[in-house]
């Protein structure tokens, strides 16, 4: 046990030179800087430019989440979620409120499920926008940003008029949904739909074939499928690289399969392909968003559920694709009203890892664009 | 598939399932062997997530969880297998790379060692820390006061 601000391992190898002569570098980078979107720490061991390897430092976040968990009710915990995955907060909510409804036996009536299949959708859109924003201002292109803020507004207003929260916005409830869609709901979403549409048009129009963009993000941090695969990499990341699997396709929640939807996959697992990826993706659930708000069937919103909930007891494991990849829910009940474990399999924590085998032999300035490509949100890595 | 690995191991594994979820209770030393061969022969290619449960006034104190997930099947299964304070594991890191980190964090959280991994230190908490916050005897406030003095400067150690 050494002390953190003591040297890690890596400072160890570095060779007894001068300075000047020394052909291995470590470096430190963060945690406070501006590319590794929160408070990631990088060591990264260089031979000039070239990277040979790195490792992360994570925990800067930590406010255990999950033990939190353990001393709330099923309820309690509900709020909590959102401030894992802060810009997927809607995401969180579904993937806890269906654990839930699963060990409880219970399912949230139609009615339910298509306004939150509306919500969780547009939050993906909006997850994607604030990646595609910061992304590309972290490899130089600053115009991307103010386009994509402007139109995530518009999901966020449709939020706020929904649960009055922006971010964290607490949208579900275990069994269904707390409110009713507001009056002109199904009015805002269809406004939404054909006015982001050519928007999305404008965003490929300033990267998809801009010659920087390509220079900087083809054939950078390129990860094969199999690698992905045994680093447990998912969403986007995995897809970019030719691995056809999204939770919503391939064990369907909610009610996805009423709905008709693609998924896009890369063929070479790079930076650019994990562009185009999610590009696709906003495409797609501007479909999804299409097709429910035609279909929100009449009903209840709210399921049965016991006002004091008493799961009996068991384990279950229910995850959903979360805008990041594959987001699960591990929960033990003893038959409390307290979740005795709740574990969080979060999608950024475990892509993460990824980032060492990614950067291996790319420069240091590839390093950024594989941190943004990456889409981690460190309030999830660290819970 | 759990017909097959009963015939090899007899005993030792105990499938069970509970609201359609499919879960297996195996002895300790059937792990790593279990794993590996879930892998290579019953193509549980990716390892979805290791936790640990607690369980304090039980003998054997730990739930150990693996979640696996096969690609070509598209089926997911849980290994489950009980360990006693103190007891370490063999690490899973060859047959799956993901579990690296996800060890990491069951040895920070738990206190639980696997044998044979490359780097086991803690994850998430400060490297000097003392004392495992998701066993039970861990109360929810409780802190590692002096960590928090020497390094926060912080004199009451909350």
């Amino acid at each position: 046990m050494t002390d953190p601000n003591t040297l890690s391992p890596l400072d160890l190898d570095t060779p007894d030179k001068t300075f000047l002569d020394a052909n291995e570098l470590v470096i430190n980078m963060g945690p406070q800087h501006p590319a590794t979107h929160g408070v990631l720490r990088v060591i990264l061991r260089l031979d000039g430019e070239k990277v040979l390897g790195l490792e992360c430092v994570i925990g800067y976040l930590h406010r255990g989440v999950e033990k939190i968990a353990e001393n709330r009710t099923y309820t309690m915990f509900n709020p909590y979620v959102d401030r894992m995955d802060y810009v997927a907060a809607v995401s969180n909510g579904l993937g806890y409120c269906e654990a839930v409804e699963k060990l409880l036996n219970v399912e949230a009536p139609p009615r339910a499920q298509y306004i939150r299949v509306i919500l969780t959708e547009l939050n993906r859109m909006a997850s994607h926008q604030l990646w595609l924003g910061t992304h590309a201002l972290d490899i130089g292109a600053i115009t991307p940003l103010f386009y994509t803020f402007r139109d995530r507004e518009e999901i966020l207003k449709i939020f706020e008029k929904y649960c009055g929260a922006r971010l964290t916005t607490h949208a579900f409830r275990i069994g269904g949904l707390q409110y009713e869609a507001y009056e002109g709901f199904e009015k805002d979403v269809k406004n939404f739909v054909s006015f982001v549409k050519p928007k999305i048009d404008e965003y490929e129009e300033l990267l998809t074939t801009n010659r920087i963009w390509l220079e900087r993000t083809k054939g950078v941090g390129v990860i094969s499928g199999k690698d992905a695969i045994a680093l447990g990499v998912t969403g986007p990341v995995l897809r970019a690289s030719g691995v056809k699997w999204d939770i919503r396709k391939a064990l369907p929640y909610a009610n996805y399969k009423n709905f008709d939807f693609e998924i896009p996959t890369g063929a070479n697992g790079d930076t650019y392909d994990r562009y185009i990826v999610r590009m696709v993706e906003m495409r797609q659930s501007l479909r999804i968003i299409a097709q429910a708000v035609e279909g929100i069937p009449e009903g209840p919103i709210m399921a049965k559920v016991p006002k004091v909930m008493k799961p009996p007891v068991g384990e279950i494991y229910h995850s959903i694709e979360a805008p990041k990849g594959e987001l699960g829910y591990f929960i033990v009940s003893d038959g409390s009203t307290q979740p005795y474990r709740i574990r969080v399999r979060p999608p950024s924590f475990v892509n993460l890892q990824a980032l060492d085998v990614m950067c291996r032999g790319q420069l240091v300035a590839d390093v950024i664009a594989v941190i943004g490509t990456l889409d981690i949100v460190l309030g999830e890595v660290d819970r | 598939m759990i017909a097959k690995l009963r015939s090899t191991y007899g005993s030792g594994i105990e499938p069970l399932t509970y609201l359609g979820q499919n879960y297996m209770v195996v002895d300790r030393s059937l792990i790593p062997d279990l794993l590996r061969i879930l892998r290579d022969e019953e193509q549980f290619d990716y390892c979805v997530d290791i936790t640990a449960v607690h369980y304090p006034k039980r003998e054997k104190q730990f739930d150990i969880v693996w979640i696996l997930y096969s690609f070509p099947r598209n089926e997911r299964i849980r290994v489950k297998t009980l360990i006693a304070d103190g007891e370490s594991l063999p690490t899973s890191v060859p047959i799956w790379a993901t579990a690296n980190w996800l060890e990491r964090e069951v040895f920070d959280m738990f206190g639980i060692k696997f044998d044979g991994h490359p780097d086991l230190k803690r994850i998430l908490l400060p490297d000097g820390w003392k004392g495992f916050p998701l066993r039970k005897d861990y109360g929810i406030l409780q802190q590692d006061s002096e960590w928090v003095q020497i390094n926060l400067g912080i004199e009451s150690g909350q």
